[in-house]
């Protein structure tokens, strides 16, 4: 009891200790509150937009889009998605007739996961464009998957029939091969990969050409850009 | 007045070079030899640092009464975690392509020793006004480091500075120094330089002694 009594006076009795660091975290935690409650909303335009401009890169002739989610075995528009279910976007031009898919796909590249977009067209199964949206590849090497623009821009009118294929730079012969970086030779192989594993995966949910889910005038976030 | 001034003034210039972090103490290695692939990362992890350890120190020295030292840590590292959350969400607000470039580096800045290390050595003992210049020359240091090396690394392995192109198109690369063995070749080039001068200029010194002794 005495020893208790003693230590008591040299140190802090452990109300004080646990009032102190229930004060800090409160501070703390109404700090992190108030920055994440004003920066979500610049975060979330921003996240929006980098996606709505993607789906304009990839898609060329395309001026609104619609999210599609893939529910109970067909493709509907639908703002929201429900939790498990995966969604592509579909891309219009400007009198509202259907043009192709913005379809993103993932998968592990060099270092991390590469993730990105990719543009489909139907009717000629061919892809019309890509863009790397999240990738850690090596600054300087890997990274040409998104800055080589000569890389980039050989996903144009691309045949993905039976599947792409990456060549040697320089052989390429066949409509459904594609030039891969010197240099870069996974990462590019990587993206291929990638948009092959998930054409397989979205070409038996599509509906056949011509039978598009139609542009939903309210549920197009493109509308009116 | 006078004498207040001049300690705050030193306090700053011990950590831009006397003291320097990354030079001389050889902390923070993780960002330094992490992040410093191009000179805008470098930048921008040497400035939410700067931000982070400025922030924390005043708090901390602010506060210092009121912390019982047996839960000290604890709450030094609290101030410190608050810091980095609030400069995480404001880089991923305003500059989202440099926040996805510096990935999880950010929120590893909590675990900077150097910052800790500033709470525990300086701003947990010193008052605020002294304890934020010594934040400040800290931190600057370590932001002159991280740049440093990250100029040098993307100048020579990239041929660019802040993704302008330098020498044109017969520039061939070296493209490992922005890759990781880049990062321990440049620190150890530069660390050699740092301990050479300081060499000479204790020799100097000596010298300079020398000289005086044998005249008399």
């Amino acid at each position: 009891m005495n020893a208790g009594a003693n230590q008591e006076a040299q140190a802090p009795g452990p109300l004080r200790l646990i009032l102190t660091l229930a004060i800090a975290g409160l501070i703390s935690g109404i700090a992190i509150i108030a920055i994440y409650e004003s920066t979500l909303p610049t975060i979330t335009a921003n996240k929006a937009r980098e996606l709505r401009e993607a789906v304009f890169k990839v898609l060329p002739g395309v001026s609104r889009m619609q999210q599609l989610v893939f529910r109970n075995g067909e493709l509907i528009a639908a703002e929201l998605m429900q939790k498990g279910e995966q969604a592509v976007y579909g891309g219009y031009d400007q009198q509202g007739e259907f043009v192709g898919y913005a379809i993103p796909g993932a998968g592990p590249g060099f270092q991390d996961t590469i993730g990105l977009l990719y543009g489909y067209t139907p009717e000629q199964q061919q892809v019309v464009g890509m863009e790397v949206l999240e990738s850690r590849e090596t600054p300087g090497l890997g990274d040409k998957i998104y800055k080589d623009e000569e890389f980039v821009g050989s996903f144009s009118a691309l045949s993905i029939v039976p599947e792409i294929i990456a060549v040697k730079k320089g052989d390429k012969s066949q409509p459904n091969e594609i030039d891969a970086i010197t240099g870069a030779t996974i990462s590019s192989k990587a993206v291929v990969r990638i948009i092959n594993e998930t054409h397989v995966e979205w070409s038996e949910r599509l509906p056949p050409p011509g039978s598009e889910p139609p542009l939903v005038e309210s549920d197009s976030p493109g509308a009116g850009n | 007045m006078k004498k207040n001034d001049n300690q705050a003034y030193d306090e700053f210039i011990k950590g831009i070079w006397r003291d320097n972090p990354v030079f001389v103490q050889v902390l923070g290695m993780c960002p330094m030899l992490a992040v410093t692939n191009s000179a805008i990362n470098a930048l921008a992890m040497g400035m939410a640092t700067f931000f982070v350890l400025v922030g924390s120190s005043f708090l901390v020295s602010s506060f210092r009464q009121w912390i019982p030292k047996q839960v000290r840590i604890s709450c030094f590292i609290i101030i410190i975690a608050t810091f980095v959350t609030v400069a995480d969400y404001t880089l991923l607000a305003l500059v989202p392509k440099v926040h996805k470039e510096l990935g999880a580096f950010i929120p590893l800045i909590v675990a900077n020793c150097m910052i800790l290390g500033r709470q525990e050595a300086f701003a947990s003992r010193y008052p605020a006004r002294l304890a934020v210049f010594d934040a400040m020359g800290m931190a600057g240091g370590f932001l002159l480091a991280l740049f440093s090396l990250g100029a040098i690394r993307e100048i020579l392995g990239d041929g660019a500075l802040f993704g302008v192109n330098l020498f044109g198109e017969n520039f061939e690369p070296w493209i490992i120094m922005i890759l990781p063995p880049g990062g321990f070749l440049t620190l150890g080039v530069i660390l050699l330089f740092f301990n050479w001068f300081k060499f000479k200029k204790d020799e100097f010194l000596a010298e300079v002694a020398e000289a005086e002794r044998s005249g008399r």
